[in-house]
C-alpha cells in the first residue's frame, strides 16, 4: 500500500526549521496566512484568532495546555532496541533516529505522562508528529502497551492524542505488527472497563488510524484535523475524481458518523473532564 | 507445465523452452532427447528459484497465474457454501467467504481474491477491500465463534482500497475492528499468506493464532514501489526498497512475524498447482490439529499475548 506516498514526505519537509520560535517573532497561519504574534498564539492555545486553524503541538506544549497549572509527571519508557532491520535508504535509519532525538529531545514518537484533570488521575499519551511524522514502529507499539499496563495497574482512564503519518516504513513488517499489538493493548482496557479516550489531532492517518486510534470508547477530533486511512492524493490518483475540499477533515468525519465530537481546543479539557466523570460515576 | 507468462528473470528458461518446443515439433518421437531438454529446463528453474531476490519474489507473488483464494477454496474445501454481505451496507466481492469442510471438519473460510482476468479483476476490485468487506469478515468471524468453527483465511491483497466512499464509510474503523474481533474469537484462526500480504488490508485478515506463508509470498507494510518513491524519491529504486523492507517469507520468519513457511517447488506455485494445494493443506491441517488441543480460554489469551509481545525480542536475534 502506498498511502504514505506524497504525504509524510512533504509534511516532514515542512517541519524542518519550524521549531523553537523565539517569543518576539511573528508567525503566519498555515491556513489563512495571517501574521500572528507568538504571544497571542500562546494565549490563544495555538489557535489562529482569524480562521480557527489549530496549530500542531509538540508533546510538551500539549501536556502543558492539558494539565494547566496542575503538576504532571512524564513517564519515562525505555525502548528495548533500535533499527531492527538495519534499514538504509538515502540515509541510514539509525542516523535519522539520532537526528530526531536531538531535534525533539524525545526518544521516539510516543510520550506518556500522568497527572490530574480536575481531580481525576489520568494516563495521557501524546504522539509527536515532529518525530518522523509520528510514525509507528516498535518503540511506539512498546510504549503504547506499557502505557496501557500502567493505566491498568492504577485503574486510571487512558487518554491518547494521535498525530501520525502511519506506519514507520524503516521498520518494514515490524511496523505493521504494531497494529495488532496496540489493538491487543486496547483489549486490556476494554476487558477492565477502563475509559479509553482518543483525541485525533492533525494529521492522523494510515496504520495508526486503522488500529488503536479508531477504537476509543469516546472519539474526539480537534477541529480541522485531517483524519483518514489513505492519503488524499493516493485516493485522487486511484479514483481519478476531484475530492471535496473538506474531505477527511474532523468535521467531514463527524458528518459521516466516524467521530463522536469535533472540538475546539479551548473546550477540550472541560469536555474530557466531564466525559471521564460520567464514565466513572456509577 | 510451462506457461507463457515468463518473468523477466526467467530469460534462460524462455530460450530453452523455445528450443524444446521446436525440437518437439520436428522430432515428436525422440523421447530421450526430449526428456533431456525437459530436465535441463527443470534444472535451470531450480537454480533460478533457489536464489530469488526479494524483488523477484514480489514479482512471483504477484504472478497473474499464481493460485488465488478461489483456487484454494476449490481444492482444499468441500461442500463450500458462500456467505455474502456485511448485513449493513453491501457485499464486497474482493473478499470471498463461506462455510465448508476441511479435512472432515466444518470450518469458516475467508480470503481476499484478486481475480485473474480483466473481467474478474474488476469484479473483485483487484483484491482491495472496502469497509463493507472487513465488516463482512467481522460478521463471519463472530458466526464462526458462535458455532465453534475454526477459521481459515487466505491473504492476497495489495492493500485496503484507497477510495472516497471507503474513507467515508470508515476504512480505518473497519480494519481496526477486524483486528479487534480477531483477538476475541474463541476458535482457532489460521491465516495463510498466499501471494501479496499488503499492509493494513492484510493484517485485518492475518491477526491469527498461526500465520503461514508460501515461500515466494511477500508480506509488507508498504509496496516496494511506494517505499521507493517516498524514501528514495525515485520509483526506480524498487529493488533496494524490496531488500530493505524485509518482506520475504524467510525475513518474516526470522523476525518472528510468521509461524511457518510453506515451501514451493522450483518454478513457483503458479507452475505447480497440485503440489502447492497438497502442501498448503498439510500445513494448515497440522497447525489446526495442534490448535484444537488448546482450550478456548487459553487460545484467546495466547493469541493476545502473542501480539502484545510481538517484535519485543528482536534485540535477541542471532
Amino acid at each position: 500500500m502506498n498511502w504514505l506516498t506524497n504525504f509524510v514526505r512533504p509534511k516532514i519537509r515542512a517541519l524542518v526549521g519550524k521549531r523553537d520560535i523565539p517569543e518576539n517573532l511573528w508567525q503566519s497561519c498555515p491556513n489563512c496566512e495571517k501574521m500572528i504574534h507568538h504571544k497571542d498564539l500562546v494565549e490563544n492555545l495555538y489557535i489562529c484568532n482569524q480562521c480557527n486553524y489549530h496549530f500542531r503541538l509538540d508533546p510538551t506544549t500539549r501536556l502543558n495546555i492539558l494539565f494547566g497549572k496542575e503538576e504532571y509527571n512524564i513517564i519515562e519508557i525505555k525502548n528495548s532496541f533500535d533499527d531492527p532491520l538495519k534499514f538504509k535508504d538515502k540515509k541510514s535509519y539509525i542516523n535519522r533516529l539520532k537526528e530526531y532525538r536531538k531535534k525533539t529531545s524525545h526518544n521516539d514518537a510516543l510520550s506518556f505522562a500522568s497527572g490530574n484533570i480536575e481531580n481525576e488521575k489520568v494516563i495521557v499519551g501524546v504522539l509527536n508528529f515532529n518525530f518522523m511524522g509520528g510514525s509507528m514502529g516498535n518503540a511506539v507499539g512498546e510504549s503504547f502497551v506499557k502505557g496501557v499496563q500502567l493505566s491498568l495497574k492504577e485503574k486510571t482512564p487512558f487518554i491518547i492524542f494521535t498525530a501520525s503519518g502511519g506506519a514507520r516504513m524503516q521498520e518494514g513488517i515490524i511496523s505493521l505488527m504494531q497494529m495488532p499489538r496496540t489493538v491487543a493493548a486496547t483489549e486490556i482496557l476494554k476487558k477492565n472497563a477502563i475509559p479509553y479516550i482518543v483525541i485525533l489531532t492533525n494529521p492522523t492517518t494510515g496504520g495508526v488510524t486503522a488500529s488503536f486510534a479508531m477504537l476509543g470508547d469516546v472519539t474526539i477530533a480537534e477541529s480541522g484535523s485531517i483524519i483518514g486511512f489513505a492519503g488524499k492524493r493516493v485516493i485522487q490518483d486511484t479514483i481519478r475524481e476531484k475530492l471535496p475540499d473538506d474531505f477527511q477533515t474532523a468535521e467531514y468525519l463527524k458528518t459521516h458518523g466516524m467521530v463522536d465530537i469535533v472540538i475546539n481546543r479551548k473546550e477540550l479539557k472541560s469536555t474530557l473532564s466531564s466525559i471521564i466523570k460520567h464514565l466513572k460515576n456509577n | 507445465m510451462y506457461d507463457e507468462d515468463f518473468l523477466d528473470f526467467e530469460q534462460p528458461v524462455i530460450e530453452l523452452k523455445k528450443k524444446f518446443d521446436s525440437f518437439l515439433n520436428e522430432n515428436p518421437n525422440q523421447h530421450e532427447k526430449n526428456n533431456d531438454l525437459k530436465k535441463k529446463i527443470d534444472d535451470i528453474l531450480k537454480k533460478i528459484y533457489s536464489n530469488l531476490t526479494p524483488w523477484q519474489k514480489v514479482q512471483v507473488a504477484r504472478h497473474p497465474k499464481r493460485p488465488h483464494t478461489i483456487d484454494y477454496i476449490e481444492n482444499l474445501i468441500t461442500d463450500f457454501i458462500p456467505l455474502s454481505g456485511d448485513k449493513k451496507y453491501a457485499e464486497d466481492k474482493s473478499i470471498i467467504s463461506g462455510i465448508g469442510t476441511f479435512e472432515k471438519r466444518s470450518i469458516m473460510v475467508i480470503g481476499t481474491e484478486k481475480g485473474n482476468s480483466t473481467e474478474t479483476r474488476i469484479k473483485h476490485n483487484f483484491g482491495m477491500a472496502k469497509p463493507e468487506g472487513y465488516r463482512k469478515v467481522q460478521r463471519l468471524y463472530r458466526l464462526a465463534d458462535k458455532f465453534n468453527l475454526p477459521i481459515l483465511t487466505f491473504v492476497d491483497t495489495a492493500g485496503a482500497f484507497p477510495g472516497k466512499e471507503a474513507e467515508e464509510r470508515g476504512q480505518s474503523e473497519a480494519i481496526a475492528n477486524s483486528i479487534s474481533v480477531s483477538l476475541n474469537i474463541k476458535t482457532p484462526i489460521i491465516s495463510t499468506i498466499i501471494g501479496e500480504g499488503g499492509s493494513g488490508g492484510a493484517i485485518a485478515l492475518a491477526t491469527a493464532d498461526k500465520v503461514l506463508m508460501l515461500e515466494n509470498s511477500v508480506y509488507s507494510v508498504i509496496s516496494p514501489e511506494g517505499c521507493a518513491s517516498i524514501l528514495w524519491r525515485d520509483p526506480n529504486m524498487v529493488k533496494q526498497a524490496a531488500n530493505a523492507l524485509n518482506l520475504t517469507a524467510s525475513n518474516c520468519s526470522r523476525l518472528g512475524v510468521i509461524d511457518e513457511i510453506i515451501p514451493e517447488l522450483p518454478g513457483g506455485a503458479h507452475r505447480n498447482y497440485n503440489q502447492t494445494f497438497v502442501d498448503v493443506k498439510k500445513s494448515i491441517n497440522n497447525n489446526l490439529q495442534e490448535l484444537l488441543k488448546i482450550n478456548e480460554e487459553d487460545l484467546v489469551s495466547l493469541r493476545n499475548e502473542k501480539y502484545l509481545n510481538i517484535t519485543s525480542n528482536l534485540n535477541q536475534l542471532p
